[in-house]
This record gives C-alpha cells, sequence and structure tokens, in this order.
C-alpha cells in the first residue's frame, strides 16, 4: 500500500489504465447491443430509450465534434424518436408538464386577435347564424327605453354641471348598452360593485330618477347623506355596492362578497364592472388570481371603452385586451361587442349562470368606446380627434343599433321615440329642480356613520359645533338644517 | 409581603387580587405561585379567536401561512383542524388582495379576521383598510358597515431591521372611522380581541412578536367565553402619585419595570396602560394627570406625530393648569430601525430612558439635562 501511495505518477497512470480499461469494456458492450438503430441522414449510433434518453458516448472524451453531433439531434426528423421525447411529461410542482426539445418562445401576441362575439350587425340585423338569447318584446322596449333615459338625462345632469348647478358629472355616452343590457341579463340578488359608469345599473334595478338627482345635489334625501361626490351613488336595498373613488378597489372586494354569497350557498353571484385602465392596478391581479383560486362565482365585466381619462389602450397594456388575460389566471372569458345590446345580454346570462352553477369566475370583456370625456373636469378634444368621437357617437351608436332591431320587430316606433325622449327630459328636469330646493343633510349627519355608534369625541364636537352656530348664527349656511 | 396578600385575599375578591398582583408584578418575573391561572398571550388569542368562531358562524380567519402551517407565530393553532378551510384560509401572498377580499366579504355580511405577518406589510394595503374599511360606513350612510378586525403583530421584534420593525399606532389611529387597540397582558389579549370581533366597526388590532410567548395571570373571568373588555377605557396597571407614565403594548411592562426602580427612589410613578389608542381614553388620562401633574408618555414607534404627540396635546389642551412640569415624550429613535444589536438598543427606548425621563418630570434629574436631548 505504501509503495503505491509513494508513488503518485504511477498510481495516476494506474488509474488512468484502468479507466481506459473501462471504456474499452464499455465501448465493446455498446456495440455488441442489438438495439442500436443507425439513423437515416443522422450519420451515427443513438442509444435507444433503454438508457433514458441521455447520450451514451463513450468517445466523447476524445471527441471534438460534440456540437455537431448534438446538433443532429435537434432536427431529428424520426418520428419514432421524436416520440420517445415528447411524449414523456415532466413532474414539477403544480402537475405533469410535455416536455419538448424544441426551444420555444411563445410569441407576445397570437395572430388572430380573440374574436368578438356579436349578434347584430352595424345596421340592428342579426347575423344569419348568431346564436343569442331571446328576448321577449317587453323586455326589449324596456331596455331600449332605458337606454334613451340614460342618455337623456346624462345629456340634462352634464349641462345642469356646466350651469353651475352641479359640482361635478360623468356621462355613460356610448355605454348604454353595457349598461342596461348586463343589468337585465343579471338578478336582483346578484351583488353589483361599480366603478363609477354604470348609474345606468342601479337605475334598472329600481332607483329612482329623482334619488339620482337627490345624489347629485347631496341633499337630505340623498341616501348617502350628502357624504359623496356626485355619480357616486349606492343601494344596500338594490345591492349596488355605493360607488368608490380609487380605481380597482372594487375588484378583490368583488372576490370577498362572491365567498360570502358561496359560504351562503345563495343562487346568485358577485358581479363587478371595471374599466380597461383599471386592469392595470394591483388590485386587479390579485382580485382575478385569488377569485380563481377561491372558486368564487363572480362575473368580471370589463368595459373597455379605448379610454382611461387621456391615456388609450395601447398605452395601456400591450396584451389583446382583457379577455386574453383570463387563460392567464386559469379563468373563462370572452370578449363580446358592448354596443350590441342583445350580444351583451346573452353572454352576461351565459356567465352569470356559469358563475353560480360551476361556482367560478368568469371574465366578460365588452369592447366599446367612450364617446363622452372623461367627466366634466375633462375636454377630451384636447386628446383625441374630434370626428373620431363624432363616428363612435353616430355611426357606431348602441341605441341607435337597437332602436332599428325593434322598430323593425314593429315593437316600437317613431312616435314612440319623441313621446318617450320628451318624457324623460321634462321627467328630469323637473327632477332636477325639485332637488334643487330640498335642503342639505342636518348637521347631525355630519358626525354619524363614522362609527357604529357615535363615539364621546365626536359627541362632543357636534355639541361644540352647535354651540358656536349658537353664537354667530348669521355666519351659517341657511340650506343646512340644524 | 405574603402576608399582606394574605390578608388581602381573604377580605376582597378574586378581581382585587388580580389587581394587586399585576401592580406588584415585575415585567417577565415568573415568581408568583398565585391561584390565578397564567396563559401566554399567544394561547389568550387563539383561545379568543376559538370561542369567537365558535359562538358566531360568519367569522372567519384569513391571511398568509394562517392555516396549515397552524400561523406564522402559531397564534390560529388549531383552527384549521377544528373549522375546515372554509373558515380558515391561506393565501397567495397579496396582502392587497386579501385584504380587499376580506373587506368585499365584509360588506356583504361575514366577520373576517385578516391576519397580516406583520403590520410592516399591511402598507401594501393600506388603500383598502383606509379608503375602504374606515370610510365605507361614512360615505355610505350607515348602508354598508365594515366589521372587520385587521390583527398582526406590530412595533419592533429583536433583530429584524427597518422594514420589519415599525410601530404603525399613530398612522391607523389618525384615521377616522378606525378603532384601533393594543393588549398587553393575556387578560387584556383576550377580552380585546373578543370586543374587536364582536364590533361592527373595522378594528386594527396591534399585537407585538415579543408578548406572544409571555405568560400572565388571567381571571376566572377572563376565562370565560362570553368575557370582553370595553373599547375605549385605558387601564391603571399600577397607581400612583408623584408622575404618570402612558404606555401601551410592550412598553407597558417597561413602564412597570421603571415604576419599581422609581419606587425605590420615593417616586411613586402611576403606569396606563392604554389599551385602545382609538378611541383614546382622555377621561382617564386626564384624571391622572390632574391627580399627579406630571406626565411621561412612551411609545416604541418613530417620535413625529406619535401617540405621545396626541396625549400630550389633549392634556395640554383639558388640563394645563393641572401640570407642574413639561410634558417628557419617550418614543423610539428619529430613525428606520437599524439592524445592529447594540444600534437597535439604541433606537428603542430601554427601562433606564423612562427612569431619567419621570426624574425629569419630578425635577430630580440627576444632572440638569438640555431641555431638547433626547432621552
Amino acid at each position: 500500500m505504501a509503495n503505491l501511495i509513494s508513488k503518485s505518477r504511477n498510481l495516476n497512470h494506474f488509474f488512468l489504465s484502468s479507466r481506459f480499461h473501462l471504456l474499452s469494456l464499455l465501448n465493446q458492450r455498446s456495440s455488441r447491443t442489438p438495439s442500436f438503430t443507425t439513423v437515416a441522414g443522422g450519420g451515427f449510433i443513438r442509444p435507444t430509450a433503454k438508457f433514458s434518453g441521455h447520450i451514451f458516448r463513450p468517445e466523447r472524451y476524445q471527441s471534438n465534434q460534440a456540437g455537431e453531433q448534438l446538433s443532429t439531434i435537434y432536427y431529428e426528423e424520426d418520428g419514432h424518436h421524436q416520440n420517445t421525447h415528447e411524449n414523456q411529461d415532466m413532474d414539477f410542482p403544480g402537475g405533469k408538464v410535455p416536455i419538448t426539445p424544441q426551444m420555444k418562445f411563445i410569441s407576445e401576441s397570437s395572430e388572430k386577435r380573440l374574436p368578438c362575439y356579436r349578434v347584430l350587425d352595424d345596421d340592428g340585423y342579426p347575423i344569419p347564424g348568431s346564436i343569442f338569447e331571446e328576448v321577449s318584446k317587453e323586455l326589449a322596449v324596456k331596455m331600449y327605453s332605458s337606454m334613451v333615459t340614460l342618455q337623456t338625462m346624462d345629456t340634462i345632469f352634464y349641462e345642469a354641471q356646466r350651469q353651475g348647478r352641479l359640482s361635478f358629472y360623468l356621462t355613460t355616452a356610448g355605454e348604454e348598452a353595457i349598461n342596461i343590457a348586463s343589468a337585465a341579463a343579471l338578478s336582483l340578488d346578484d351583488f353589483v360593485l361599480p366603478q363609477y359608469r354604470e348609474v345606468g345599473v342601479i337605475f334598472w334595478r329600481g332607483y329612482p330618477l329623482q334619488q339620482i338627482a337627490n345624489q347629485l345635489f347631496g341633499n337630505k334625501f340623498d341616501y348617502g347623506k350628502g357624504r359623496q361626490m356626485p355619480c357616486h351613488h349606492g343601494s344596500n336595498e338594490l345591492n349596488y355596492l355605493t360607488v368608490s373613488s380609487p380605481i380597482a378597489t372594487q375588484i378583490p372586494q368583488a372576490a370577498g362578497v362572491a365567498y360570502s354569497l358561496k359560504m351562503d350557498k345563495k343562487e346568485a353571484c358577485a358581479v363587478v364592472f371595471l374599466g380597461d385602465g383599471s386592469t392595470s392596478e394591483g388590485d386587479f391581479h390579485a382580485g382575478l388570481n385569488f377569485a380563481a383560486v377561491l372558486d368564487a362565482p363572480v362575473v368580471f365585466i370589463c368595459r373597455n371603452n379605448g379610454w382611461a381619462i387621456s391615456t388609450p389602450i395601447n398605452e395601456q397594456f400591450r396584451s389583446d385586451g382583457i379577455a386574453s388575460k383570463g387563460v392567464a389566471y386559469g379563468i373563462r372569458s370572452i370578449r363580446v361587442d358592448g354596443n350590441d345590446a342583445l350580444a351583451t345580454y346573452s353572454a352576461i346570462r351565459a356567465a352569470r349562470e356559469m358563475a353560480i352553477k360551476e361556482q367560478r369566475p368568469i371574465i366578460v370583456e365588452a369592447m366599446t368606446y367612450r364617446v363622452s370625456h372623461h367627466s366634466t373636469s375633462d375636454d377630451s378634444t384636447k386628446y383625441r380627434p374630434v370626428e373620431e368621437i363624432e363616428h363612435w357617437k353616430t355611426a357606431k351608436s348602441p341605441i341607435s343599433k337597437f332602436r332599428k332591431y325593434i322598430q323593425r320587430n314593429g315593437w316600437w316606433n317613431d312616435e314612440n321615440e319623441s313621446e318617450h325622449r320628451g318624457d324623460i327630459r321634462k321627467q328630469v328636469l323637473q327632477a332636477i329642480q325639485a332637488a334643487e330646493k330640498v335642503n342639505k343633510s342636518s348637521l347631525t349627519d355630519l358626525f354619524t356613520d363614522v362609527y357604529d355608534k357615535l363615539p364621546l369625541n365626536l359627541q362632543d364636537q357636534e355639541k361644540s359645533l352647535r354651540d358656536a352656530v349658537k353664537r354667530s348664527p348669521k355666519e351659517y349656511p341657511s340650506d343646512v338644517p340644524i | 409581603m405574603s402576608g399582606i396578600i394574605g390578608r388581602k385575599m381573604a377580605t376582597k375578591g378574586i378581581l382585587n387580587m388580580n389587581q394587586l398582583l399585576l401592580g406588584s408584578r415585575v415585567f417577565a418575573s415568573r415568581t408568583f405561585s398565585s391561584s390565578a391561572k397564567e396563559m401566554t398571550v399567544r394561547d389568550a388569542l387563539n383561545s379568543a379567536l376559538d370561542e369567537e368562531m365558535s359562538a358566531d358562524p360568519k367569522v372567519f380567519v384569513m391571511g398568509e401561512e394562517v392555516g396549515e402551517y397552524q400561523g406564522a407565530y402559531k397564534i390560529t393553532k388549531g383552527l384549521l383542524d377544528k373549522y375546515g378551510p372554509d373558515r380558515v384560509l391561506d393565501t397567495p401572498i397579496t396582502e392587497a388582495g386579501f385584504t380587499g377580499i376580506g373587506v368585499g366579504a365584509a360588506y356583504h355580511g361575514l366577520k373576517p379576521v385578516i391576519e397580516f405577518m406583520t403590520f410592516n406589510f399591511s402598507m401594501q394595503a393600506i388603500d383598502h383598510i383606509i379608503n375602504s374599511a374606515a370610510k365605507s360606513n361614512y360615505m355610505s350612510a350607515g348602508q354598508i358597515s365594515v366589521p372587520i378586525v385587521f390583527r398582526g403583530p406590530n412595533g419592533a421584534a429583536a433583530g429584524v431591521g427597518a422594514q420589519h420593525s415599525q410601530c404603525y399606532a399613530a398612522w391607523f389611529a389618525a384615521c377616522p372611522g378606525l378603532k384601533v387597540l393594543a393588549p398587553y397582558s393575556s387578560e387584556d389579549a383576550r377580552g380585546l380581541l373578543k370586543a374587536a370581533i364582536r364590533d361592527p366597526d373595522p378594528v386594527v388590532f396591534l399585537e407585538n412578536e415579543l408578548l406572544y410567548g409571555e405568560s400572565f395571570p388571567v381571571s376566572a373571568e377572563a376565562l370565560d367565553s362570553s368575557f370582553s373588555l370595553p373599547i375605549g377605557k385605558a387601564k391603571i396597571e399600577r397607581e400612583g402619585k408623584d408622575v404618570t407614565i402612558t404606555a401601551f403594548s410592550k412598553m407597558v411592562g417597561y413602564a412597570l419595570q421603571a415604576a419599581e426602580i422609581l419606587a425605590k427612589e420615593g417616586i411613586s410613578a402611576e403606569v396606563i396602560n392604554l389599551r385602545s389608542i382609538r378611541p383614546l381614553d382622555r377621561p382617564t388620562i386626564n384624571a391622572s394627570v390632574r391627580k399627579t401633574n406630571r406626565l411621561v408618555t412612551l411609545e416604541e414607534g418613530f417620535p413625529q406625530h406619535g401617540v405621545g404627540a396626541e396625549i400630550c396635546a389633549s392634556v395640554v389642551e383639558e388640563s394645563f393648569e393641572y401640570l407642574d412640569a413639561p410634558v417628557e415624550r419617550i418614543s423610539g429613535a428619529d430613525v428606520p430601525m437599524p439592524y445592529a444589536a447594540n444600534l437597535e438598543r439604541m433606537a428603542v427606548p430601554q427601562v433606564e430612558d423612562i427612569v431619567r425621563a419621570a426624574k425629569r418630570a419630578c425635577y430630580r434629574a440627576e444632572k440638569s439635562v438640555p431641555m431638547a436631548a433626547a432621552a
């Protein structure tokens, strides 16, 4: 033993020779194996599956042609060989994944964009072969007249802001079909979490025109007791969450509401509205991911209207809209023409059905165009061409399209139209005048609802405010009751 | 000493004995072999959650690692096995996500208890806590209530660095619509957590990682499942007549230690355990200051706009004539928490700092110290 150690050179030689000996043994073994197949065009020998797919090349130690040999494998045409690699799955956390020896990056965009489901063409004719849920005359007329009401009241309220009678307003111009058709497709038990451009939904559910005016003026009849900006409607009774200004916060909250409905085993779902811009918020990702993981019955209705104030969608995201994001979260999705009342109605009916029966989230991307400025604080002609706005306002109007459809069915005529428009106009003007005259909420409502019960410090503050009012009554506004 | 306790035990009820024990207890001392049961803060929180979940099927727990892992700090141990995955939800890593979901569930009538692994991570969900949870009841004029509890460890632990050590009491307590609680003992933990879960308003429940393992005696009343403590009431942990020291969470223990040291030097300190940061128990604090005429506020968090600043303002506004000395404010150093142990020690208040400040308030400082010097 000692002899061997001291003579290191000899030792190395000993090992080297034994290695070569081993190699030659292996070499012999390999050349004798009958399972080798020569490959046409390959020009060298490859082991079969018996060797678990790795290349057994004893000559590799000597070869300097490894690169060539390897590259030959990648362009291997032999189907038999491909199967032995590609029919195998790899086990990873999360399940099996098929393997491929091809290094292929998935393209950032598909060749074709996701198709948009549509029932009525631009002239209001049902597209031949289109599948949709039939709508009765009563429902169609109710939907249409509600869309007209929505458009009329938006116009008048907007003008009222311009006249200085309201501090703020935002309209649903161009999105009347999304508002009304989606509302019509839901049941009152479905809990709605709006963004802020969905007053048509709460209106459909029974929130009166006068109540809309009351909220805008923040008078004492406002359910919100004058605490919120105009257009921040809400009603417990109608299952419509009070509008909250920060964008996208309602998205994970919708998953929470859906979870609550799931726990109660109710035949209802949560329905959350969001704009194209909101999909950039972190809350969008968290909400969708979570809803999928929780199997929450929630329908995400994205109003893709092309603009987030002045940000067009190509500056908002680089994906193919929002429906294409569904697969990333494991959520079933559809893209629908949001200016087509029938298509929107059918799609949301189906989405709701799936969400409740299968207890899963669904995404409905409603394509449309924001005809209106973002709000009364915006002038969109500054960042987009007037012609573009006009085009969508007239040629692509969801109201005109649906009107053509119902008139052709004999359910509506020009006389109905002018009568209805005149009627609504009068009602809205009256509502404004009435709401303007009503007193604001009383001083007490400054302090209530911060907590469930009025805490001591607020009781003290209210008392000192009342004392201050008594001391200087002239400085106190006359339309705020004490 | 034991003779006195024995006589008092004979003449007064269990609660008073508890008061006595707590009043003379030294922080981290377990030398009492009293007949009162002892319970760690961890067990107190766990039992409170268990009892409230059992009593009300709408209560559910959600957070990272609360289920299978039994809780990052084992506060939710055993709950998954007992109540199942429908009521104890492990979440993906998204504070914004699970806080938003909790708020949504609360909007619709459930009672979520959301755990943040530490309140430092609640910053990733602050919009949901402030803009949604805190303000919804007001903005909806009472239509939408948010009976949610946000709980988790708050403030400094040991050697966890800047992003794991901030105290958020002052931040959350600034916001109307929220209630903010900070328990100290096991009885505080049980009573306040139960009250928080039952409360229809959103509550931020600030625990302390280093207190989880601490044992405190609990009375039989506190062990009952219907027990709860009122929100907005502070507790006088130790009565005194020379100087008032206000504290919350871990600092209560430090204040009690300081009180022991001060007692030996003839200064009788009254230690107030705030328990509730919002609403702040101003009447109790002011009554105490009117008795002692001197105030030392103590907190672990950053000095500017801290809890001590609010207490000082309240006392100046309501009891100015009763103050015999300027208010002493002890807080953490105005730096992000350093990691190195020696630096960390200097960045948080220590018992010696409290003793020195109390002496300054009593004009008994050993050396004349300039007013603006830090403790």
